[in-house]
């Protein structure tokens, strides 16, 4: 039987390549000190996608949501293999928190009308972890977190192996489903040479600056990379954007870590009562 | 995040200098095929684009995903099961269906066939960064050479069925002449093809040292005619893996240990004929192994490229006598030599890739007949003039590659010192791994006895005429004197051995073919040293840059002028007359030892 898949992208900062201009002096991202990388567990999220494929045919649409620069990896996905790509864009999805960003998802998803949605378990930015489980809910199916591998896919059920952190859990459920993937899940394949030869001239347009001409000659070669804004996915404008965020930013603290001596503490219950008590105290737990 | 193509600057810097536009458009005619498939590219710019677009993702491949399988590969090694099957290295399992899922394996097949249509010099770069990656890889990935010739030589009907498999990776090929007594004579081979009464071809006999026996498409060459002897009785046959074929031992090798070198029994292996009895030997096989011989070119270069990287490394954070070794004047010099004798080979590889990949383009026009009679001449004159140009570069360049690698690799040892010689470091596998570079595909005492015809026929002076022609930058006039006096030298040793017969020339071939060499490769780099794209490239760690252009201009002086006088002294041991290898050879050797 042949899944109809949908993998989520998020292009991301290289928060692997901090250097001293990554932070704004407001304690927000430089996101032009570093580059803009395809969010790696995204990567796992894609290459399991692909796998379903391989196996089972079907299809795989890689969809962003972003800045009209986030078709970098969206043509990414293409050189690797998924057959279609969409880039959800809109200057009202700014300032959208997880919920927000889930909501606007979850309108792009059901057009796509997905078997199997799959994220990567976080991105390296926020590192939330949220965008996946809450899409699950605005979409109304079952979601399994930390994928580690597909055990069994047949007809419309499920099995897969997660990973709890402290063991493995086997699950098994019907489709459609959602599934967030680890990085321990698969080694992401690289581009594909003949799908980079082809999809090397793929552009969203946005990229094309609505030049229609060229927007035409795209199209007529398949080369176009689909683009929704929030009017095409029928949004509720109060669920998107800040309108639809409920997080409020407190305060952002630069924080540099240093070592400060170091203190021992006695392996004992009480020991180990006085430390928690300390921390609790100090706020770094609690 | 390592990517071989992107931190290799004099990949980027040679390829960015060459015409490689005009490649593509050999390799692409008219670009109609842009018509049939989405990939195939519309024009020359693009078709370059593409090229370097694959070589960035195969070499991110190759330093991310093969360089780190590589050493679990050595030790693990194949193994032989009890049902005659062999098992690879789990990472090379691993690393075949990534290239494959790269929809790299059949970069020069034509575009029908599912290939990439890719010339020579861009798969001469590919092979030198898998070997970079592991040098056993490159006997797999390099093999794509037996579906090139299954693609020039074979019928419509047997490219059709091995073709499409072979370019998406689905099989592999092994390359089957060898046999117990026929090594680099291969005129002598055993193993016999005969005919049934309904004219179906088999096979029968024992190939010995066959690397990637194990590969699913075999390119068998047996005597087709019992009663000729010589290379006029050999055939070439292509027959796939099967009950019949047996693999009856691997090799347990003193390197390239994830390549699988096996002994094969063909017990009457039903197979098939390619192109026409008798030209086995004399016409296919010279052209397959003229393919075979600049793979291993860039396997040896990928190798070198790879011990060179850690002999510097080591050698600018090992510290002793109070600060890094490469601060003393030996190991400053070894370094350097190491760098240049391997931009050395990448010099002469690259330029033989862009020759060879002229005569196969010029040999597509012709046939193709779609030109006018006047035009097809004088493409077919100066298709006259590449084929030599070819026969006499590719042997020199495996020679030249090969014999790096191996002094590369031992060097890069030297510079550890003791670590180098534990296993703690690549370098041991990596001197382990050269080592064959110079035995197969032909030895290079073998590749000197095919490269010595092309120097002393006149085609080096012809050769070197056409380079000295470039226009080169004026800051490069005294090395070009020298050169050209070098050429003079050339052509007198020439001119003494000719009176001299043939085993004379053959004694002092290495000689006369080092002397051609070394003034090719300084032109190559006068070439690069005169390059109209040039490249900023990092002194140090600390943001320090030059120019690429002004760099070769220093590798070049130091080359030419260094290596002037040893062709001197090459000339005067030519010119010398000295014949005690033939005259004393028993009283210098001595009795034969008993080794028992």
């Amino acid at each position: 039987m042949a899944y109809n898949c949908v993998v989520l992208i998020k292009q991301v900062p290289d928060t692997k390549r901090i250097t001293g201009q990554a932070m704004n002096e407001d304690g927000t991202v430089n996101r032009a000190a570093l580059p803009a990388i395809f969010n790696p567990e995204d990567l796992n999220a894609l290459e399991m996608a692909l796998q379903i494929k391989d196996t089972c045919g079907g299809k795989v649409t890689a969809v962003a949501m972003g800045l009209p620069a986030a078709s970098d990896v969206l043509r990414e996905a293409l050189f690797r293999g998924a057959d279609d790509a969409v880039l959800v864009t809109d200057r009202r999805c700014a300032a959208s928190d997880t919920l927000a960003t889930s909501y606007i998802l979850s309108c792009a998803v059901k057009k796509l009308k997905a078997d199997i949605v799959l994220c990567g378990r976080q991105a390296i930015d926020g590192d939330t972890a949220q965008v996946g489980p809450q899409l699950a809910e605005k979409l109304g199916i079952t979601q399994i977190t930390y994928v580690e591998e597909i055990k069994e896919l047949k007809d419309d059920e499920i099995s897969v192996k997660r990973n709890t952190g402290n063991g493995w859990q086997q699950v098994k459920t019907k489709l459609p489903v959602l599934l967030t993937v680890i990085d321990e899940a698969n080694t992401p394949r690289v581009a594909g040479a003949k799908m980079l030869m082809k999809n090397k001239k793929a552009r969203t347009p946005a990229e094309l600056e609505g030049d229609a001409g060229k927007i035409k000659e795209l199209e007529q070669k398949g080369l176009l990379i689909k683009q929704w804004d929030l009017d095409f996915l029928e949004a509720d404008m109060q669920w998107c954007g800040r309108d639809g965020s409920p997080t409020k930013v407190h305060r952002i603290q630069s924080v540099v870590l240093a070592a400060k001596g170091t203190k021992q503490i006695e392996a004992t219950q009480d020991g180990l009562n006085d430390m928690i008590h300390e921390l609790i105290v100090d706020h770094t737990i609690g | 995040m390592a990517n071989f193509y992107t931190d290799n600057e004099d990949i980027q810097f040679i390829l960015n200098n060459m015409n490689v536009a005009e490649l593509a458009d050999l390799m692409e005619g008219d670009y109609s095929d842009a018509k049939k498939f989405d990939f195939a590219p519309a024009d020359a710019q693009e078709a370059v684009e593409n090229y370097k677009l694959v070589l960035k993702t195969l070499g991110e491949l190759c330093g991310d995903f093969v360089a780190p399988r590589s050493e679990a590969m050595d030790h693990e090694g194949n193994t032989l099961n009890d049902d005659g099957k062999v098992t690879r290295p789990k990472g090379m399992y691993e690393i075949l269906d990534m290239l494959s899922k790269a929809e790299v394996m059949g970069m020069t097949l034509p575009h029908r066939f599912g290939g990439l249509n890719f010339p020579c010099l861009i798969l001469s770069a590919a092979n030198e960064m898998v070997s970079r990656g592991d040098a056993s890889l490159m006997n797999i990935f390099g093999l794509q050479g037996i579906a090139e010739t299954i693609n020039a030589f074979a019928s419509e009907e047997i490219k059709q069925q091995y073709l499409p498999d072979l370019a998406t990776g689905k099989t592999t090929g092994a390359m089957v002449l060898t046999e117990p007594d026929a090594g680099s004579d291969l005129q002598a081979c055993k193993v016999k093809a005969f005919q049934d009464d309904d004219g179906n071809w088999y096979l029968h006999g024992v190939k010995r040292f066959i690397t990637n026996g194990c590969g699913e498409v075999h390119l068998v060459m047996a005597r087709s005619e019992a009663d000729r002897a010589g290379g006029l009785g050999l055939s070439l046959f292509v027959c796939d893996m099967g009950p019949t074929v047996h693999i009856r031992r691997i090799e347990d090798k003193m390197g390239i240990h994830a390549s699988p070198t096996c002994e094969i029994f063909y017990d009457n292996t039903p197979c098939l004929l390619i192109g026409e009895r008798q030209r086995g030997l004399v016409t296919y096989v010279m052209a397959l192994m003229n393919g075979a011989r600049i793979g291993i070119a860039a396997q040896s270069l990928g190798i070198g490229e790879a011990a060179y990287r850690i002999a510097r490394n080591y050698a600018s954070s090992r510290e002793q006598f109070g600060g890094p070794i490469e601060k003393l004047p030996a190991v400053r010099d070894l370094v350097i030599d190491m760098k240049i004798e391997v931009e050395e080979s990448r010099a002469l590889l690259y330029e033989t890739s862009r020759v060879v990949d002229f005569e196969i383009g010029y040999e597509k026009i012709v046939e193709s007949k779609t030109l006018s009679s006047e035009k097809t001449k004088e493409i077919k004159q100066k298709l006259r003039m590449i084929k030599r140009y070819a026969s006499m570069l590719t042997p020199m360049s495996k020679y030249v590659a090969s014999e790096m690698s191996n002094s590369v690799a031992y060097d890069s040892i030297q510079v550890l010192g003791g670590s180098g010689f534990m296993r703690d470091y690549a370098c041991e596998r990596l001197y382990r791994d050269a080592r064959i570079t110079s035995i197969y595909e032909g030895t290079s005492q073998l590749q000197v006895v095919a490269a010595v015809r092309g120097v002393n026929n006149g085609t080096a002076t012809k050769y070197i005429s056409e380079l000295a022609s470039f226009e080169y930058d004026a800051n490069l006039k005294d090395l070009l004197d020298i050169l050209a006096a070098n050429t003079k030298t050339m052509d007198d040793c020439v001119e003494y051995v000719k009176d001299k017969g043939i085993d004379y020339m053959d004694l002092y071939g290495r000689k006369l073919v080092d002397i051609a060499v070394k003034t090719i490769i300084g032109y190559l780099f006068c070439q690069h040293a005169s390059g109209k794209i040039d490249m900023e490239v990092a002194v140090d760690d600390k943001g320090k840059k030059t120019s690429m252009k002004a760099r070769k201009a220093k590798i070049a002086r130091r080359y030419i002028t260094r290596n002037n006088p040893n062709i001197k002294a090459w000339a005067d041991t030519i010119k010398a007359g000295c014949t005690s290898s033939f005259d004393s050879y028993n009283e210098i050797a001595g009795a034969v030892p008993d080794l028992s």
